[in-house]
């Protein structure tokens, strides 16, 4: 899989859903109409390119959700109420997500279990900060996530933002490049003199970094939180960068296409509502996007390869 | 023969099941503890009945899972209350269509494992994103069959899953001949050997004429049908299908079976351990209930116990 083509099927789905959102409801194609489209999607990128960074080291992340939950009840009350407390607990949960990446590599432990754990760990934090949805969103993300820049909403350009800047880190920077190596090959990595508990731990700590700031996007728009808040996120996330054209191995990875992805998630949800559908078939006809953008992706990939070494992975 | 018997009791801690069991025991009596020992022969059959139902859905879930990396079933909840939803739905509390309404939980989950093997082998989509794609729709059925309505299970079928044969809760039965069958099934069979091979290495699993495409054609269906059968045993037991009855099964389905030591990478699977970890999941948290810890402080021990189960027991026995 070259990486045109991996950045150009994310593209192509994006476009055809808006092209159809907008056939549908051509009202969107405003200013407001954009921002009412994709404002819930920032997060949803955030919390994309977060679990990016886990499955570029060959791993993945079930904790996603249930920390992206845990962010927006500290944002919600102690970033709220006493910011200095609230920057040290959330500074701490990186840290302790590169402690978990570290644990990890270690022990040798299956990633999945572990995050799986942890799902309930911060599922149990962010109970007991929040037992019942509340809080207040601090004025300041409050005034980011709604500020109105000239011509291209806010949630379009912070998406682009996102995109280009994850870009630069993983793509183009020296760090990336080896942080995707972890996942090519942990072997070479470490024969080479690298030490892979350290960079291991550093792609869960820019995992730990984006959810933080997936949490702190979310509260700024909903202006509160609960212990719920986000839990779909876990499956929406991997689902975004598969999407966007990412693999569970070998560190191939497109934080463009992760964002990408994310959109056209947040997307299919706008559609179906302006398609009028029943609510009792939106979650099925979400799945069903996600099974037709996939099914398009096999006959590019047909094309451009021909032989599959292997179907385990 | 004295070193014998020693040797073999030495390796006893060292067999991957050994600290699910040791953990569940360890938590039964702290939990009888408090009570100074009251209340333990309720207390098991609690914890017997309602491990079954994790290791049922465990038992599914531990096949998928030995095919390999990337192999994890997640539509287990919504192929549970589907089959829940459809088959009280189907019996209508009616008492002779015990029997069909089986058939038709079961018809589910043939139907669900068939389609997301479809899903998987021809849109070669990734095991984890089919499963998930799938089990919206699944879930989108069952939220349109159901409609908010709660329909009541046949009496003698309630009173068959929340009845005991000697003793020994009905379910709990089930669940053992269930664990019994697949251990026979992974152990002594070909099939099993198949599993197995899939998981370890696909590729020599092919060339030596393996029918791989079979194998992960059944492990699918087999972990969709048995997780339609806890959809509807549960269905039954709680006196109705809701429509976020298997919500937590997910979890516990991927949890029972890597405490209980099988390998998340494939290859390596264990029956005896699934029991062991669906034990354990029910005892910790009827533990931290009963010393009074409110919902948050549960969920992070909960949390912590599986990270550290898994942190102890990863090295030992694991290669064997």
């Amino acid at each position: 899989m070259n990486g045109k083509y991996r950045i150009l099927l994310p593209v192509l789905s994006l476009t055809v859903l808006l092209a159809a959102v907008f056939y549908l409801q051509p009202r969107a194609m405003s200013y407001f109409g954009l921002n009412l489209l994709f404002n819930l999607a920032v997060p949803i990128a955030l919390a994309t390119i977060a679990q990016m960074m886990i499955m570029m080291v060959n791993d993945i992340d079930l904790s996603v959700g249930t920390f992206v939950s845990f962010v927006a009840c500290v944002t919600a009350t102690f970033l709220n109420d006493a910011p200095l407390i609230g920057v040290a607990i959330l500074l701490a949960s990186i840290l302790a997500y590169a402690a978990i990446g570290a644990l990890i590599h270690i022990r040798q432990l299956p990633a999945i279990v572990v995050t799986l754990g942890m799902s309930f760990v911060w599922g149990g934090l962010a109970v007991l900060l929040l037992p019942s949805p509340g809080g207040a969103a601090p004025d300041w993300i409050r005034t980011i996530m709604t500020v109105k820049p000239p011509f291209v909403p806010m949630a379009v350009v912070a998406c682009i933002l996102i995109a280009g800047l994850t870009h630069l880190l993983i793509m183009r920077s020296a760090t990336g490049a080896i942080l995707r190596a972890v996942g090519g090959n942990a072997q070479a990595v470490a024969r080479s003199g690298w030490s892979v508990t350290k960079l291991k731990a550093g792609a869960y700590a820019l995992a730990g970094l984006f959810g933080v700031l997936a949490g702190v996007c979310l509260v700024g728009l909903t202006t509160s939180a609960d212990a719920n808040i986000a839990l779909r996120y876990t499956l929406l996330s991997i689902a975004g960068v598969i999407l966007g054209g990412g693999e569970f191995t070998g560190g191939r990875v497109s934080p463009v296409g992760a964002v990408i992805g994310a959109l056209t998630l947040a997307l299919a949800g706008s559609f179906l509502s302006f398609m009028r559908l029943s609510p009792d078939w939106q979650i099925g006809a979400q799945g069903a996007i996600l099974i037709l953008v996939l099914a398009v992706r096999l006959i590019f990939s047909r094309r451009n390869r021909k032989w599959r070494t292997s179907d385990n992975g | 023969m004295a070193d014998l018997r020693l040797s073999a009791l030495l390796a006893i801690p060292r067999r991957p099941w050994f600290w699910a069991f040791a953990a569940s025991g360890l938590a039964y009596f702290a939990t009888l503890s408090l009570s100074d020992g009251r209340g333990g022969g309720e207390l098991l059959s609690a914890a017997l009945t309602f491990a079954a139902f994790s290791a049922i859905v465990g038992i599914g879930q531990m096949f998928v899972i030995t095919l390999g990396p990337g192999n994890v079933d997640l539509s287990i909840p919504a192929t549970m209350t589907l089959a829940g939803t459809l088959s009280l739905k189907f019996m209508g509390g009616l008492g002779h269509l015990i029997l069909p309404g089986l058939g038709v939980a079961l018809a589910v989950g043939l139907a669900a494992g068939a389609f997301n093997y479809l899903l998987i082998r021809l849109l070669r989509i990734p095991p984890i994103i089919a499963t998930l794609s799938a089990s919206f729709l699944y879930q989108s059925l069952a939220i349109w069959s159901n409609r908010g309505l709660r329909i009541k299970p046949p009496e003698a079928l309630a009173d068959f899953s929340t009845g005991a044969t000697a003793g020994v809760p009905n379910l709990t039965i089930i669940g053992i001949l269930l664990a019994l069958a697949s251990w026979i099934l992974l152990e002594r069979s070909l099939f099993g050997r198949w599993v197995s091979a899939y998981g370890q290495n696909t590729r020599a699993a092919r060339l030596s004429g393996v029918p791989v495409e079979f194998v992960r054609a059944a492990t699918y269906i087999a972990s969709a049908v048995l997780a339609s059968l806890t959809g509807y045993l549960l269905a039954s037991f709680s006196g109705g299908a809701a429509l976020n009855m298997g919500a937590e099964y997910l979890l516990i389905s991927i949890a029972v079976v890597v405490i209980g030591g099988c390998s998340i990478a494939g290859g390596n699977s264990n029956v005896p351990g699934i029991w062991g970890g669906a034990l354990l999941m029910f005892l910790v948290v009827s533990m931290l209930n009963s010393y009074g810890f409110g919902a948050g402080v549960r969920l992070i021990m909960t949390g912590a116990i599986i990270i550290a189960i898994v942190a102890a027991a990863s090295g030992k026995g694991r290669s064997s």
